[in-house]
This record gives structure tokens, sequence and C-alpha cells, in this order.
């Protein structure tokens, strides 16, 4: 059955074979990218290079980035029609994945800021 | 050798579960022999337990959930006595210690093992037969996922008689559930038969995403699906999207308790609040993944008993996706009095409200499509009825209860019971019921008796309104829940009124049992030669009752959303001898039963730290997995020949 | 499943909005496991997030900046980098059906993940031996939780990847076989998205 597989233009990550750009040549692009973001993390994180404060903000945005090149040239996640369905597949993911995290900090985070601070000797 | 096991796990102490166990396992030991007596057990083994067949695996998990319904509810009337006569001086006959344990597992087994098994096993059933297709789109999975089921089902049940139940309420809290405070076993039956099942209903979300996404007739797009198969999908969304929270949540407790962590403890910076926290997160999508396929069933009811297209199926569909991704922004609503401040607080009280708009669309379209319809008063429509006036006053309780100032007067009250008892019977309990008695005659090819379906009915109905109308007024009088003991005696009368109301709904279980009682016996009378006995307008009535076990001699090709309907709009007659051509089919394969009958050891060794079991049974899966995952030879192919004698036969209009 | 019913169904309907019919199994199998692994970085999302909520509270305990060695967590990073790479080279190597190239490959990712693996475990005995077990303090519940979790992915992982190359020794790159790899380089890619986050919030974050 697999060599019918051609009768559809239907594709999900990873279905390499109709996929022009999986080469030797993307993953070993991919690979330099995110190796170069890897270290671009590890510099900031460790030196003064960004404003102290928005380090964080920094490192977010080059996890963000390096998760996206993890996605196109590792996963094969395109953006053609014929992804429609693994992109909103992963939408959804990354909605769901965002809302438990970031309701969760700021739930607790406001929890934290309207209770009364617990005495130090309960707190062992 | 055993771990924590010893002979004083058995509760000699209690005589009640243990004679209700007794009885259980006599009952249990009579149907086996009956079984080994009459030489079925082969039978049993290769058309249900190594079935695949996702209309086996769907009536299987029903009857999970139908049996499973009868515990659960001999733990409501329990309850519900103990309330009506512990009064003032009286003390029931229901210690503390068993009351707790009892609401605990009423709780637990209502939602994990009654309304899931319930909703999972319709969608099996007819989500294929509705889209088209042969069977889901990993069908021995779905054996495994069933069978994961049913051993955390058998896990919460073995409590019974070793060891104990948790009496940390249904969604075990900390600090109450930490091993400081319930030291024993209970609360590691209650997370281990859930994490067992839990994966169970994983993977069954997974199943059904891919089914009704890469799995569908020639011509079906997504704007021609029947409307229960996009709530179907909804409910797979969430569960794929939820049920992990509870896994990861109960991963933490569960290492808090084997391993001495500190996610939840009082000490060591631990917080109780994130565990709340989680636990909502996934429990509100929980809600909506019940009862957006009763919405579907209703859906269905609607326009097939009316004659009628569905009214403005998009603003259906929207409005289910529209829920599906609102039910993640709400669940705070479940811990507003924790002490959040009143920006959080505001937030998720007006999300809770936003999400009965679409919900309060769907009542109107369902209403339209009644409209000006020659409408068929058969069971289904009386629970379709019922439900709408009983779903519209939970939601407006709901609404209510979605603002904080007004919750932190009734949180934990008795109107919180009655309204989630509202909406989830009213609601998803109609649906299932609604459900059962619409596509039985698609399952076993013969309809359920309408007489004993109606009575049924209005015992469910009556019964409701009699048993949790009363909470509603107690709460507002000052009545938590969870009582064992009631100090007020002027709540009294209410107390009875609600425990009359309980009985009354035991009388609709009755009828319900005579139904299928009377209807097997009269099943030669009521026999579904036609495969279409309510004039139905989606695929599954296009095929045989019961149908055959590829479903479709060909698949049909769709132009229209109410496919069957079209075709019997234009009287396309079925070809007299199309061309058949073979069909693969899954194997049948006992993987799923061997994987759940080692993870219900490894489940109750982890319980009891008998930890040379654990390896054994955790061996024992992977073992069974990788030899699966070795084998390629998994379908068999349906000959021609047998295939075009099966037609010959339907078109002929006898038994497949 | 069968698909002899789509090849009859008109050319215009398998395209655009999937009325094509049923989707050939290695579309259906890798969607499936497509939404699995989604479902996976839900689970890690809430440990994610009890990370997130409880990493200040050190009980007194050593905190991230006196524990974590970034040295170490960068090596870490690139093994799995790499062996990300090798085992996408190696499913390249398995489409054109060049087994040998499939098994270096393969033998290359076995080496580096368990390179990853050793290290990690030799970082987490010598917290428990300084006494920065996970019984400690909340922060390090989480941590340890959270990153042993994404530990016990890659253990699994290994193991898929062992069981694999059996397959394919004993069977041949066969359509099933290839089918069953997909999956595995999907898990594998995967299990590096989630290393992404762990070291920028738990290493790169907590070590500041």
């Amino acid at each position: 059955m697999d060599g019918d597989d051609r009768v559809f233009d239907d594709r999900t990550p990873g279905v390499e074979e109709y996929e022009p750009t999986a080469t030797y040549l993307s993953y070993t692009a991919g690979l330099g990218l995110a190796v170069l973001l890897t270290i671009m993390s590890f510099v900031v994180a460790q030196t003064n290079l960004l404003w102290s404060p928005g380090v964080p903000m920094g490192l977010i945005v080059l996890a963000f980035a390096q998760i996206g090149v993890h996605l196109v040239f590792f996963l094969h996640l395109g953006s053609g029609p014929d992804h429609t369905n693994n992109v909103v597949a992963l939408a959804f993911g990354v909605l769901i994945v965002f809302l438990v995290i970031t309701g969760s900090v700021w739930i607790i985070a406001n929890l934290n800021a309207n209770m009364m601070d617990m005495p130090v000797h309960l707190q062992h | 050798m055993l771990g924590r096991l010893t002979w004083t796990a058995i509760p000699l102490d209690q005589p009640l579960p243990l004679y209700a166990m007794g009885v259980v396992g006599l009952v249990i030991l009579a149907v086996l022999a009956v079984v080994a007596v009459k030489g079925w057990w082969p039978y049993l083994w290769r058309e249900w337990l190594t079935s695949v067949d996702h209309k086996r695996i769907g009536v299987m998990y029903f009857t999970l959930g139908l049996v499973m319904l009868l515990r659960g509810y001999s733990d409501a009337i329990m309850m519900r006595t103990q309330q009506a006569i512990a009064i003032g001086h009286a003390q029931g006959y229901l210690p503390p210690d068993h009351y707790d344990q009892i609401f605990s597992a009423h709780g637990t087994i209502m939602i994990f093992f009654v309304a899931m098994p319930l909703v999972i096993g319709l969608m099996n059933f007819v989500v294929p037969l509705q889209l088209g297709v042969r069977d889901v789109a990993f069908p021995t999975l779905n054996s495994v996922s069933f069978w994961l089921t049913a051993a955390g089902a058998l896990l919460i049940n073995v409590s019974l008689v070793i060891g104990a139940f948790s009496r940390a309420t249904w969604w075990g809290y900390p600090p109450l559930s930490e091993l400081a405070f319930s030291p024993d076993v209970g609360v590691d039956y209650y997370l281990w038969s859930l994490q067992i099942s839990g994966i169970g209903t994983l993977l069954t979300g997974v199943n059904f995403v891919t089914t009704i996404l890469k799995l569908r007739c020639p011509g079906m797009t997504y704007m021609r699906m029947p409307v229960f198969c996009w709530t179907a999908l909804a409910s797979s969304m969430l569960i794929v999207a939820a049920f992990p929270v509870l896994t990861a949540t109960f991963v933490m407790l569960l290492l808090d308790r084997y391993l001495g962590m500190h996610f939840f403890t009082n000490d060591a910076g631990g917080n109780q609040m994130m565990y709340a926290n989680l636990f909502w997160a996934w429990g509100h999508p929980e809600v909506y993944i019940l009862i957006l396929p009763a919405f579907g069933v209703f859906s269905e009811v609607a326009s097939t008993f009316s004659g009628k297209g569905l009214f403005s199926y998009r603003t259906m569909v929207w409005a289910t996706l529209g829920i599906c991704v609102l039910s993640f922004m709400v669940w705070l609503h479940h811990f507003f009095t924790m002490g959040a401040g009143a920006d959080v607080n505001a937030f998720f009280g007006i999300m809770s409200s936003i999400i009965a708009v679409p919900t309060g669309a769907k009542v109107f379209n369902w209403l339209f499509t009644m409209y000006r319809g020659r409408i068929v008063f058969t069971t289904p429509v009386l629970y379709l009825v019922g439900f709408m006036v009983t779903f519209v006053i939970g939601g407006l309780t709901g609404v209510l209860l979605a603002v904080p100032p007004v919750d932190f007067v009734l949180h934990n009250s008795a109107f919180l019971v009655a309204h989630f008892h509202n909406v989830i019977i009213g609601g998803v309990v109609f649906g299932m019921l609604a459900g059962y008695n619409y596509w039985f005659p698609k399952a076993f090819g013969f309809t359920l008796d309408e007489r004993w379906g109606k009575a049924s009915f209005w015992c469910w109905l009556i019964g409701f309104y009699l048993a949790f109308m009363p909470l509603y007024q107690l709460g507002l009088m000052g009545m938590t829940r969870r009582l064992q003991h009631i100090a007020d005696p002027s709540w009294q009368p209410l107390l009875l009124v609600a425990e009359a109301g309980a009985i009354i709904i035991f009388l609709g279980v009755l009828c319900q049992i005579a139904q299928l009682y009377v209807s097997i016996r009269t099943r030669e009378l009521r026999r579904d030669l036609t495969g279409d006995p309510w004039n139905g307008r989606t695929l599954e009535w296009a095929t045989s009752s019961p149908p055959p076990a590829y479903n479709f001699a060909v698949l049909p090709t769709v132009e229209t959303i109410d496919a069957f309907w079209e075709l019997k709009r234009r009287r396309v007659k079925p070809a007299v001898q199309p061309a058949y051509a073979a069909i693969e089919m899954p194997r049948n394969s006992p993987v799923g039963f061997i994987t759940a009958f080692f993870a219900f050891f490894i489940g109750f060794s982890l319980i009891w730290h008998i930890w040379w079991l654990v390896l054994v049974g955790l061996l024992a899966v992977a073992v069974t997995i990788m030899a699966f995952g070795w084998g390629d030879d998994r379908e068999r192919e349906i000959p021609v020949g047998e295939i075009a004698r099966i037609e010959r036969a339907r078109l002929a209009g006898g038994p497949a | 499943m069968t698909i002899t019913a789509i090849e009859r169904a008109p050319a215009a309907l398998a395209r655009g909005r999937g009325g094509g019919g049923p989707a050939p199994k290695r579309t259906v199998v890798a969607y499936g496991f497509w939404i699995f692994l989604l479902s996976d970085f839900v689970l890690f999302s809430g440990l994610f997030a009890a990370y997130a909520v409880l990493s200040a509270n050190t009980a007194g305990g050593p905190t991230g900046a006196e524990l974590f060695n970034l040295r170490n967590v960068f090596i870490e990073t690139m093994c799995l980098l790499l062996s990300s790479y090798t085992a996408g080279l190696g499913a390249l190597s398995a489409e054109r059906r060049r087994q040998d190239r499939f098994l270096i490959f393969a033998a290359l990712t076995f080496v580096l993940g368990a390179a990853f693996l050793v290290i990690e475990a030799r970082e987490f005995a010598r917290m428990v031996s300084e006494g920065a077990g996970p019984s400690r303090s909340a922060f390090l519940s989480s941590f340890f939780t959270l990153v042993g979790t994404h530990g016990v992915h890659v253990t699994g992982g290994l193991i898929f990847l062992l069981y694999m190359v059996a397959q394919v020794v004993a069977k041949g790159l066969r359509g099933a076989v290839l089918r069953r790899l997909l999956c595995f380089s999907l898990f594998w890619h995967a299990l590096d998205i989630v290393w992404v986050g762990v070291f920028t919030l738990v290493y790169l974050m907590g070590a500041r």
C-alpha cells in the first residue's frame, strides 16, 4: 500500500519523500542555525551584551527562534496549503502550552501577592 | 514479598463493603461459570476481547459505563440516605471514614468511569460510520485504550475489598492527599487507577483526531461532516490537550507521596494552590470533553426526528470550536475563593460568562431545527426537550456562579452540587441516553421498546428535579457539600425530597433494564431490516443494521451535508451488482487485553509497594508492545466473493 | 484501510479541503504520531509551569545559580543537536534505501544520545551527593522532575532506536519499517524542542 502514497497531496510533518527541501543540505543548514542560536543564547545569558533586565526576554526570543528552526528544518513543517492540518494542530498545541504556563504563573503570582507571608519558622 | 499488603488490608470490621463486594464477586463468578459451562469463552475471546472493530469496542465502552453507573449510583443513594437520616441526634449508618470514601468514589467513578466511557463508546461506534469509513485510524490502539480504561475501573473496584479508597474527594487536593495526611493506600488507588485509564483516554483522543482529520470517505469535506463528528473532533482535541496536564499533575503528587518530593507539601516550599491550578486546567476542559459529544447527539436527534436539516449548521460548528478554545480560559472559576486578586478573578469570571454565549446559540439552533418540523416524539426527542429545559437552568446557575462575589457565597455549598449535577445529568447523561436509544438499532439490528424508554425518561426527568432542586435551596440556606451529619433539623424536609428524587432516578434505571430485557425478548418483532429505522440523514443509516465488519462494501462518495438524506431525496438506488473489490481489514489482536492485564498488576503492585511485581509488569508490557510492533501482517483481506454474498443477503432484506 | 475507492474518486476531489477520501497509511501514521507529540508537549508544559512557579521556593537550600554548571549544559545541548542532525541524515538515508548509511547514522545518534544521558546522570548524581536531591526543596523537586522527565524520554528514544535498528537489520527498509522509522525521527526531533525550553528556562535563566 505504501507505493500508492503519491495519489495524495496531503502531508504530515516528517513526510519528506515529497519534500523538495529535505536534503542533506537542509539538515546541515538547520544544524548550523540551531548551533548558532544556541551559542547566542549561552553568550547572552553569561555576558552583559544585552541590557540586563532584557536578558530573559532576549533568551525567550532566541528560544522561539530556535524552536522555529527545528520545526522547519528537522520536522519539515512547511507553510503550503496542504500543511494546514499540521499547522493548525501545532497552533492549537502552542496555544494550550502558552495558556497553561502563563496562566499558572499569572495566577500563582497573583495569589502570592495577595497572601500574607508565611512566618519563617513555618517554612521548613 | 508483598510490600505493604497484609491480611489487615481486608476491612473485616466494615461489613457493608464486604457484603457489597461479596455479592458483586458472586455475580461475576456466576457469569464466568455460565460462560465456561456454555462454552462461550472462545467466542468471547475471538469476537469481543480481542476485537479491534470500532463498533465492538464502542459497545464494550458503553457497557462498561452503564455497569459503573450502577456502582456510582449505589454510592449516591448511600450518601443521600445518610444525609436524610443523620440529622440532629441521629448519627445515620455511615461512619465519617466510610462516608468520605463514598463521596470520593462517587465523583471519581461518575466522571472517569461512567461519563467518559459512555461518551467515548458513542464516539467509537458512530464516528467511523458517519464518516463513511471502515475503522478508526489505529484500530489496535483503540483496543488498548478500552482495556486500559477497563483496568482502571477494575482497580478502583478492588479498593472496596483490599485496602481503602481515597477520602480526599474526587479531585484529591493536597495537603490532605499528601502522605502526611493520607498515609494509607486510598489516594494511591485513586491516582493509579486514573493514571492507567488516563493513558487509555489520551490514546483515544489521538486516535479520533487522526481519524476525523485524515480518514473520511471521498467527498466528505470538513463542512459536510455530521455535527456529531465535529463535536467528537472537538472533544478529542480537548482530550489531547487536557489529559496530559492531569497526568503531569498526578505524577507530581505521586512523586511527593513516593519519593518525598515537595511539589504540594506544606513544608520545603511546596505550593498546594499549584495543584488546584493544574488540576482544573484539566478539569474545566474535561467538562466540555463530556458535554460536546452530548450536544452532537442532540443535534443529530433534533434534525432526524424533525425531518429537517440542522438549523444553521455553520453556527453549530463554529460554536463547537469556539467552546473548544474558550474552555481553556476559564479554569480559575473553580477556585475563585483561593485568594487571587480582583483582576484575575474578574478575567476568569468574564471568560466563564462568555463561554455561555456559544452554548446559548446552540440551544436556539436546536429550537429552530424543531420549529415547523414534523417532530416524531420518540424517546430521544423526549430527552432532547428535557435536556433543553434542564440544561438552560443548569447553565444559568453556572453563569450565576461565574460571578466571583456570588461564588464567594455559594462556593462548596449544596448549590454548587446542584449546579453541576444539573448540567451533567441534564446534559451528558440525557445526551448519552438519547444516543443509546437512537443508535441501539444500528448496533444490534432491532429497536428498543418505546414504552419502557419513555417511562425511563420520565423517571429520570422527575427524579432529577426532585433530587437536585432542593439542593439549590439548601445551598442558599447555607448547607455545605459533603456533610456526613446534618446539624440543622430544618433542612430535613428538603433532604427527604432529594432522597425521594434519587429513588425515582433508580426507577428510571430499572425501567431501562426492563426496556433492554423486553426489547431483547421481542427482538424478532422489532427487527430493523432496512438499516434506516428513523428515516435518518447521515451515512451510518446507509448500511445495514448491524453493519458488516467492514461497514461499507464500497466507500460512499459524498456531495453534500446530510449525505444519506440527499441520496434518498434524489432516489439513488443502490447498484444491483456493484463492482466489489477485496477489502483489507485489521486483524483481531490480544495486545490491548494483555497490556491492560499487566497494567492492572503494575497499578496494584505500585499501590502496595510490591516492587518486583512492578518490574515484571513493566517488562511484560514492554515485551507485548515490542512484539506487536514487530509484526507486519496486521490486515486480513475479505475476498470479493464473501462481500458479494453478505451484500446480496442485505439487499434481499435478510439479516446480514 | 483500503484505498481502492479513492482511486475511483474524481481527481479534483483529491485536492483542497480533504475531500479525497481516506489518507494513505503513511500520512495517517505520521499525523497520529504528530498529535501524540503535541500531547507530550502539553505534558511538559505542566512540568514547565510547575518549575516556573516553584523555582524560587528553595526553602533555604541551594539555588540554581549555585548548582548549575553551564559548561556541561552546553556540551549536553551540542550532543543533542548533533544527534538530531545524524538522526535526520539517517532518516534521509533510509528513505533512499541506503541501509549501510542508515546504520552508521543510527550508531552516531545512539552514541550522542547516550553521551547526553551520561552527562545528565553525572550531574544528577553530583547534586544528590551534595545534599541537593529532589526532596530538598520544591525548587529541586520541580527541577529533577522536569529535567528527569526529558531524560526519561531520551532513554525511551534510545530504546526505540535500538529496536528500530533491529527491525531494519532483520527485515530491511520496507514500508512498515519506514513508517516506524518516521515516528522515531519525529520523536527524536521533538525531544530537541523540549530541550530548547529546558536549557533556556531552567539553566540559562536559573543560573543568573
